[in-house]
């Protein structure tokens, strides 16, 4: 694995220019490239290309903006990047190949999905150790945490069930069996409803989190698609929990569901292998990764229309936005 | 009274909740020759079994957040054993779901002995199976020869490779391989120049100075034939394919039974997750998981998947959880699997592989199909023979 020196690394810290004032920055993990391209959202420039530990993934901001977290999964850890000097200024103990993560609403608890040994890891952000493990089923991959902080909710991909673990006593209190492959899971801001992608499946469950039961199956249909190519991953919701956004993987699309009657409004041409999205704070745009076209999609919002498209590195699979 | 009989009743109630369902498999097998040109093909003793383990140890974990209990037994017959008895000892020990891994005969007999029982075939490839004598409690998730077949030719075909050099060993398996090439070079337009037989005169496989003999018989062999692009070998027996690349008169590329080989599964794959089932396969084997492994593990997931929807090891609500529209099983193949309801057989990709890394899977994007590309593999709903029963 090859890094900067610690001397390099501060000689090109003070050369890159300083970003605007008030300028988000999109942090887009390259999974082959082994490096985190960072997007500048007003003028949708590359403004730094970051080298990051092996097979970067999971990617999400602290709560406090300071850091943004990247899971590298074939280095077994999780890597700090401090977004003062855009530079991996430390790690986090998460057991074998983390793929995926969530933060605690709180920002001081990180739940880690650990697709090779079956468990969830607890890390305290702050201290940088690891609090426990719970174990939930075979490959652990999508995790949401509910808005009041209650509840973890873990997907296990081959074992096709959300598992609902009470962050307080660390145990799983109940188990809801959802669709083949489920990769990722999101709680509407309001806790209302749990949305999981299932990829095989090719639906997303919509799942009452109190009643631990599906209460709603979002099938896709693209004209001229086969069936087998539409694989839901990730799941965004806007604030206000009125529309969802759904990757739809190698079907190259993003659908736009009502998120109140669940019906899909509107499929979205973006590039190929669309895995996560990400909004801007403002919620003006949206910005999805594209695997194989290694690129990201810029979505607005209000129009739903793709005004763009812009290269990043090898094998784009998550983005995360610093205000 | 009445009290104490609410009372009861909740007791009742609680208990039923938390029993688990035992769910009861096998894995009947009759070992396979352990002919093999190359010392790196010859099959592990748990070939096969230890897929299914995998999968029984993965619907396992599964099965405690869901209460059901799987257990899996490994029931070995012998050269000349009857199929039938052994299934009948099974049934009555209240097991109801079979994985085979024997020769087409064999597993006919083992599932006319148990109607009431449903098989999954992990490991005969034979079109017949499918075909003229499929059968309504046999589930197959080993591919046919005919799928395998039209595989290769896809990839031969969009290479642009279409003038093949076709070399059928002498035993009724690999003339049956052959047929299934010669059907997918017509079908996906490929042209067989010349068909050769290379007869196997007996002999041992593994000998001390035999190399030298072999440098110059397949030159030999292979000489004075037309003009072809690739060389594809039917020798499902592991009598010469094995010796074919670069030992050739023409220096062209092998497919088939060696060079570039249609797999269900390899050693090397690791794309669309399989990394993962790769490592947990050699934590718990300490070897890699063959094409055999994976046909296994895949039939004991299908158990998995239907019991946690069905929770009974019962033989036709599970099958009929499998022909449903909305079926879908992971298998780290980058796509659904599902079951073709016309003869039970499961859809899936085909990896092309040449021993060391995965060339490519097909279908092959330019091969089209109204239902599921899937289906541009094997023989298709309106060729069908198979009428289930």
């Amino acid at each position: 694995m090859t890094r900067p020196l610690p001397t390099l690394a501060l000689a090109l810290t003070l050369l890159a220019a300083p970003a605007p004032a008030g300028a988000a920055m999109a942090y887009v993990s390259n999974e082959k490239s082994n490096t985190v391209s960072v997007l500048d959202t007003n003028t949708w420039q590359i403004v730094r290309t970051i080298k990051v530990g092996q097979r970067p993934r999971g990617i999400t901001v602290t709560r406090d903006g300071r850091f943004v977290l990247v899971a590298v999964g074939d280095d077994d850890t999780i890597e700090m990047i401090d977004t003062a000097t855009n530079t991996v200024a430390g790690t986090l103990p998460s057991g074998p190949d983390p793929e995926h993560f969530v933060q605690s609403p709180d920002g001081k608890q990180l739940f880690v999905a650990n697709e090779n040994d079956n468990t969830v890891t607890i890390i305290d952000i702050e201290k940088r150790e690891r609090l426990a493990e719970v174990a939930v089923g075979v490959e652990p991959e999508g995790m949401a945490a509910s808005p009041d902080g209650k509840i973890v909710v873990c997907t296990s991909e081959t074992t096709n069930i959300a598992h609902f673990i009470d962050t307080a006593t660390r145990t799983i209190v109940a188990n809801v069996l959802v669709d083949s492959r489920p990769r990722y899971a999101a709680f509407k801001d309001d806790g209302s409803e749990l949305w999981v992608s299932a990829e095989i499946g090719g639906t997303v469950s919509v799942v009452d989190p109190v009643r631990h039961a599906v209460k709603n199956r979002i099938a896709f249909e693209v004209p001229g698609l086969a069936r087998e190519m539409i694989q839901p991953v990730g799941i965004n919701f806007t604030r206000d929990g009125k529309a969802g956004f759904v990757a739809l993987g190698p079907a190259n699309r993003i659908a736009v569901i009502d998120a109140v009657t669940h019906k899909v409004t509107k499929y979205l041409l973006v590039g190929q292998r669309v895995w996560h999205m990400a909004f801007t704070p403002d919620e003006k745009y949206l910005i999805s990764t594209n695997g194989l076209t290694n690129d990201v999609s810029i979505i607005e919002v209000a129009s739903l229309k793709v005004i763009k498209s812009i290269q990043v590195g090898e094998l784009p699979w998550g983005v995360a936005v610093v205000p | 009274m009445v009290r104490l009989a609410a009372v009861l009743l909740l007791a009742f109630v609680a208990t039923a909740q938390a029993e688990s369902v035992a769910i009861k498999a096998a894995y009947l097998h009759l070992p396979r020759a352990k002919a093999a040109i190359s010392l790196l093909d010859v099959p592990a003793d748990d070939d096969g079994l230890a897929g299914a383990q995998l999968a029984t140890q993965d619907n396992n974990t599964t099965g405690k957040f869901v209460d059901l209990q799987f257990a899996l037994e490994d029931v070995r017959l012998k050269e000349g054993d009857d199929p039938k008895a052994a299934v009948q000892a099974l049934a009555a020990r209240g097991v109801t779901l079979v994985i085979a891994d024997l020769p087409a005969a064999g597993l006919l007999a083992a599932a006319d002995g148990g109607r009431d029982l449903l098989f999954f075939n992990a490991g005969a490839t034979d079109e017949r199976l499918r075909e003229e004598d499929c059968r309504a409690n046999i589930v197959h998730t080993a591919p046919s020869r005919a799928m395998l077949a039209d595989a290769l030719a896809q990839y031969l075909v969009w290479k642009k490779w279409r003038r093949w050099l076709l070399v059928v060993g002498s035993h009724d398996n690999d003339k049956l391989y052959a047929d299934a090439l010669e059907r997918a070079a017509m079908r996906f337009g490929a042209r067989i120049v010349e068909t050769r037989i290379f007869e196997d005169t007996g002999g041992a496989r593994r000998t001390d100075s035999g190399i030298a003999q072999i440098q110059r018989q397949i030159p030999l062999f292979t000489q004075g034939a037309p003009e072809h692009d690739v060389l594809v070998a039917a020798d499902e027996s592991e009598v010469f394919a094995g010796y074919l690349p670069y030992r050739t008169t023409d220096p062209r590329p092998v497919a088939g039974s060696a060079g570039l080989m249609p797999k269900s599964w390899d050693a090397a794959h690791d794309q669309w997750g399989a990394n993962q089932l790769q490592n947990r396969f050699v934590a718990l084997f300490h070897r890699r998981m063959s094409a055999l492994d994976f046909q296994a593990w895949v039939a004991a997931r299908m158990i998995g998947e239907a019991a946690t929807h069905v929770r009974a090891a019962d033989p036709k609500a599970m099958l009929a959880s499998f022909t449903r529209a909305d079926f879908a099983l992971a298998a780290f193949k980058g796509q659904r699997l599902s079951l073709r309801d016309w003869n039970l057989q499961l859809r899936q990709p085909i990896l092309l592989t040449d021993g060391r890394n995965v060339v490519s899977a097909s279908p092959q994007e330019a091969f089209l199909h109204q239902t599921s590309q899937l289906d541009t593999l094997g023989l298709d709903r309106p060729e069908t023979k198979c009428r289930l029963k």
